[in-house]
């Protein structure tokens, strides 16, 4: 037994990546579920502000990236709605803001630990084309490492980013040694430098320069997606139907993959740990042979994930699809497995 | 020196202020330091006007904007321009709570009793009876005032003032009390009675007339 060993809640592990990560500063208002990773970061004794609400948080995260800190915020449901005002900013801006969202049922107040119903407001929330990193984790070692990895992309490629994650990823406890992982951190500039004088607008009066900024920073977009486009995939060499799901109905769809086997169905596993980009290319490299009849896309939401892969897949490739979706309701393994075995 | 031309109407405030503002810095030697964050408003138009760093934000969110930028880089100037929409409608809780925990920010308000950006409609500011294109019978409401609120909000040091574009000798020096005031890091916000000839639908004279009425109901000096 390795004595590094610890457990850690799933927030204390978002709150350990910031720090990793070497964030400065993290401005938030109180929403469960990441009411801890706020109270977490505040006893770290590293700078902070309770804001007045959701959109200081979001503007103030803004303007500290601007000056060259690194800053984040945490949210979720509702609270994540008033962040897209901020996200906005920074997806017009190129600002790498970072957001830890613990998505929750909604629409509305709805319940307080659990969805995945805040993935098209994540992907593409804000009055733009959805220029935004999203990482969707399934493990508490992932929510780690896709937290460290959020800030180091946004800093690098100036998109903003989003983890993606819930409630219940964020108060489970698991065992993890965290000096088994290196990550190199991508460091902090100033956006608007002390020896420079910089005139940077955000709004334009000629819609040839916006549909310019637009289009520059699509050409970045297209050429960083390969880079950071991610999935999990296994079992797909003779699979026949293909289980599509994130976050941790993706953990739950890996277990009934591998039980599946067990009792001689042909299954195969695609988990997008990178909603946007989404790695697009493996997906579709598992139909250049025919041996795949079948996707079936499973999520805690009416098909919002089901949306984006149908979206994503080339659409020369011809496959039937069918869904298991559970608005707000966590998936189990078992009920994966009936599911496959009755249709 | 302006770096750009001007993109405000003619006949308009903001300039002057913006001048102003500019002047003082330089007076006092802190050019480098300054760093203008504009708010959606007329405001906007200022992206390029001085020889400072400016960027712009959005409607109402200049404030907490700047105070990121302030607890980030603590040896900046940070001035967030705003209009009185952005300042006492869509941004009045960030600004409210701003003052409340003495942000060393200073924040300049530009008064013209509409929003000017958008074609002269009903402000916080706009007075009773005053007729604009949403209160077209007249305004209903009585106009509010900014610095007064926050008086009994900030906290000892802070400072609150209001003048108008055609006051340069007040206006300067509350320009530079204001600069004084981050610099021993405390909030500031001065009020600025401002000219919009193009949604007030006045020339030449009538401006200054129009401008020199607000002043018997908006009432300058310090708080
Ligand atoms: C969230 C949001 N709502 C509305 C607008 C449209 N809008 C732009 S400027 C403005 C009003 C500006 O008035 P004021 O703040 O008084 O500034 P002025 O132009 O008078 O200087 C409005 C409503 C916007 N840009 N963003
Ligand atoms: S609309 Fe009014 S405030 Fe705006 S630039 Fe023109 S004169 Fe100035
Ligand atoms: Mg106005």
């Amino acid at each position: 037994m390795n004595n590094n060993r610890k457990f850690l809640y799933g927030h204390e592990l978002v709150v350990q990546a910031c720090l990793d990560a070497e964030a400065e500063v993290m401005y938030g208002y109180p929403i469960t579920p990441t009411c801890e990773i706020l109270s977490g970061w505040i006893a770290t004794g590293k700078p902070s502000l309770q804001t007045e609400d959701e959109i200081a948080a979001g503007f103030a995260v803004c303007g500290a990236v601007l000056a060259g800190q690194k800053a984040f915020t945490a949210s979720g449901g509702p609270g994540h709605i008033l962040l897209q005002d901020g996200m906005s900013m920074a997806e017009g801006m190129r600002l790498p803001f970072v957001i830890i969202v613990g998505q929750r049922g909604g629409p509305s107040s709805g319940t307080v630990i659990y969805s995945q119903q805040e993935v098209m407001l994540a992907c593409f929330g804000g009055n733009g084309e959805g220029l935004r990193l999203v990482y969707s984790p399934a493990t508490s070692r992932e929510l780690y490492e896709l937290t460290r990895q959020a800030f180091n992309d946004a800093w690098q490629y100036r998109f903003p980013a989003i983890v993606l994650t819930d409630g219940y990823l964020l108060k489970m406890r698991s065992g993890i040694n965290l000096a088994e992982i290196k990550i190199e951190n991508v460091p902090a500039h100033q956006l608007v430098p002390e020896d420079k004088i910089v005139h940077w607008p955000n709004i334009y009066t000629m819609e040839e320069e916006l549909n310019e900024q637009i289009n520059l920073a699509q050409k970045d977009w297209d050429e960083i997606s390969p880079p950071i486009a991610k999935a999990e995939i296994l079992e797909t060499a003779d699979a026949e139907i293909l289980l599509i799901a994130h976050g941790i109905v993706g953990a739950a769809v890996k277990e009934a993959v591998k039980q599946l086997r067990k009792s001689g169905i042909k299954a195969g596993y695609f988990r997008p740990i990178t909603l946007r980009p989404f790695p697009k290319k493996d997906l579709d490299n598992l139909f250049m042979k025919d041996n795949l009849k079948k996707i079936i896309v499973i999520e805690s939401s009416s098909g919002q994930l089901a949306r984006i892969v149908r979206e994503q897949l080339a659409p020369e490739i011809a496959v039937g699809f069918e869904y298991l979706q559970k608005p707000g309701l966590g998936i189990e393994v078992e009920e994966i497995i009936d599911f496959i075995k009755n249709n | 020196m302006p770096e750009n031309l001007a993109k405000f109407c003619p006949g308009c405030g903001y300039p002057i202020t913006l001048l102003m503002l500019n002047k003082t810095l330089e007076k006092l030697g802190i050019q480098k330091q300054a760093v203008l964050g504009l708010d959606i408003g007329c405001a906007l138009l200022a992206w390029n006007f001085l020889p400072i760093n400016t960027f712009q934000t959005h409607h109402g969110r200049v404030v907490p904007t700047m105070m990121g930028f302030k607890r980030a880089r603590k040896n900046s100037l940070c001035v967030a321009l705003v209009g009185d929409g952005g300042a006492y409608a869509i941004g009045l809780q960030s600004l409210i709570h701003a003052a409340k925990r003495d942000e060393p920010i200073m924040v300049i308000v530009t008064n013209n009793t509409v929003y000017g950006m958008t074609g002269g409609q009903t402000a916080p500011t706009t007075l009773n009876m005053q007729i604009t294109p949403t209160s077209p019978q007249g305004n209903i409401e009585e106009p509010f005032f900014g610095p007064e609120l926050l008086k009994g909000i900030v906290k000892e040091g802070a400072f609150l003032a209001r003048t108008a574009v055609n006051e340069p000798k007040q206006l300067m020096e509350y320009l530079e009390k204001a600069i004084q005031t981050q610099e021993v890091g405390h909030f500031s916000l001065v009020e600025v009675l401002s000219f919009c000839p193009t949604n007030w639908k006045t020339v030449g004279t009538q401006t200054i007339d129009k401008l020199n009425g607000l002043k018997n109901v908006f009432k300058l000096g310090e708080l």
